[in-house]
């Protein structure tokens, strides 16, 4: 667990952009060759640096969303008024030198050998880094049984949508759509509150293992739903997505 | 030297206009984002208390008690590792000082340890000499739980995780141990002018 801890200094390195994927209107996920990638774990990310003409640098931090032993790829959302985000989603092209370092963090990971039940909670773009666990998961030939509920505004919004309807014969995939559903649409559409959480999440006394990635209002509503039926605080592993207009 | 990204610009002039506030790699942010490893605890104020010592030799202070300390207002600049820099942030709280001057000094290192298992390293002398509070109210409210609430550890001159949220204690430490996020590769001391996020920086 405390891989990253070992490997010593994270040096910036130059990456080669392999391949720009849309996911949806405004996600991309970015392919990239690092030439000395130490490898990851599923759930980590990466600091990305850009410099301009003048020598002004931005920097930020994105998931890594695919699994270990993958070749590493981001996947990153454009926030409009955003600095380093517009330009990964729609300057960025194959051929493209990127900089980068990594994998940072060892917290929000998961392994094979940590178990579950897994519950996996993501709100919008905070699927990129349980999208890595679940690629890994099924890499790893794991058993585990995992459940995801995926919170997003609308169905178009959904990320990784026809891989994740690929999957559902051994993940169970539930979408809760906020803002708008198509015709017919016989799933949730609201905020994940305790009553979804109730339905969805596995029991609190089989001990599952929880992720939880997104927003702000959108982790602090759910991880506290899960602690309140009872999940060990300490087997709720969190990630926010701070605030807004900062990528 | 960094290669010039094809068709970068910059968009931001905040640190421009904000020059010698910003460190390098950080953008200004007029939000206040949240960052916590896991959920957000909620302690009930009868049952908080803050300790400073060695285990065994502590001095505690209840809520009630804690709140009558002298408190400090201060408006500080706030650096987050993951690049955010926040100005201006206004807090009051009990400064280390105070704690230290009450309870003694006995040892050049602490670690802060907080509800939900949390802890942080921090040298001795960079949480006294005015450098360090434990605040309980933010923008002239109380400090919202998942801004660190009841109190957190405010210790401006270095990146953020070291402001430890949910703080309830100090312990003093021989030697410098890691805590929780310097354990998973984070800078041991984390000097944000230095760059110092990650170990080895």
């Amino acid at each position: 667990m405390a891989g990253t801890a070992l490997r010593g200094r994270l040096t910036w390195q130059l990456a080669k952009v392999v391949a720009v994927t849309a996911e949806t209107a405004s996600v991309r996920t970015i392919a990239v060759d690092v030439p000395e990638w130490p490898g990851h774990q599923a759930g980590q990310h990466v600091d990305i640096r850009l410099t301009d003409e003048d020598g002004y640098m931005a920097e930020r931090s994105y998931s890594i969303a695919s699994a270990p032993g993958e070749p590493v790829a981001l996947t990153v959302e454009r926030i409009d008024d955003g600095e380093v985000s517009p330009y990964l989603t729609d300057e960025l092209r194959a051929g493209d030198s990127l900089e980068l370092r990594g994998p940072i963090g060892g917290y929000f990971v998961w392994e094979p050998e940590d178990a579950g039940p897994l519950l996996l909670l993501a709100g919008g773009s905070g699927i990129v880094p349980l999208r890595s666990i679940l690629r890994h998961r099924e890499r790893s030939g794991s058993s585990v049984p995992v459940r995801l509920l995926y919170s997003a505004r609308t169905l178009d919004d959904v990320i990784y949508q026809g891989e994740l309807d690929n999957r559902a014969a051994r993940v169970e995939v539930v979408y809760t759509l906020t803002r708008h559903q198509p015709p017919g649409w016989s799933g949730y559409a609201r905020r994940v509150d305790p009553a979804m959480l109730a339905e969805v999440a596995w029991p609190a006394r089989m001990t599952p293992l929880a992720y939880v990635c997104g927003p702000t209002s959108f982790v602090e509503a759910a991880s506290q739903a899960l602690v309140r039926s009872g999940y060990q605080p300490g087997l709720v592993k969190t990630e926010r997505f701070g605030g807004t207009g900062g990528s | 030297m960094s290669p010039v990204s094809r068709g970068f610009h910059r968009r931001r002039q905040d640190s421009a206009e904000n020059a010698g506030r910003v460190p390098p790699g950080q953008y200004v942010t007029k939000d206040f984002p949240v960052l916590s490893a896991g959920p957000t605890p909620h302690t009930p104020l009868d049952g908080w208390n803050f300790s400073v010592g060695r285990p065994g030799r502590q001095r505690t202070w209840n809520w009630a008690e804690f709140r009558d300390l002298p408190s400090e207002d201060v408006t500080v600049d706030i650096h987050c590792v993951t690049k955010w820099t926040k100005l201006d942030t206004a807090w009051q709280g009990v400064s280390v000082d105070t704690l230290l001057d009450l309870a003694g000094h006995d040892g050049p290192f602490a670690m802060a340890h907080c509800d939900g298992g949390y802890t942080t390293n921090l040298p001795v002398e960079d949480l006294t000499g005015g450098k360090a509070w434990v605040a309980y109210a933010y923008g002239g409210q109380p400090l919202e739980p998942e801004h660190g609430g009841p109190a957190r550890l405010l210790v401006p001159h270095l990146y953020f995780w070291k402001s430890a949220k949910w703080v309830r204690g100090l312990e003093f430490m021989d030697t410098d141990e890691p805590g929780f996020w310097e354990n998973y590769g984070y800078h041991i001391y984390g000097d944000p002018w230095r760059e110092q996020r990650y170990a080895g920086d």
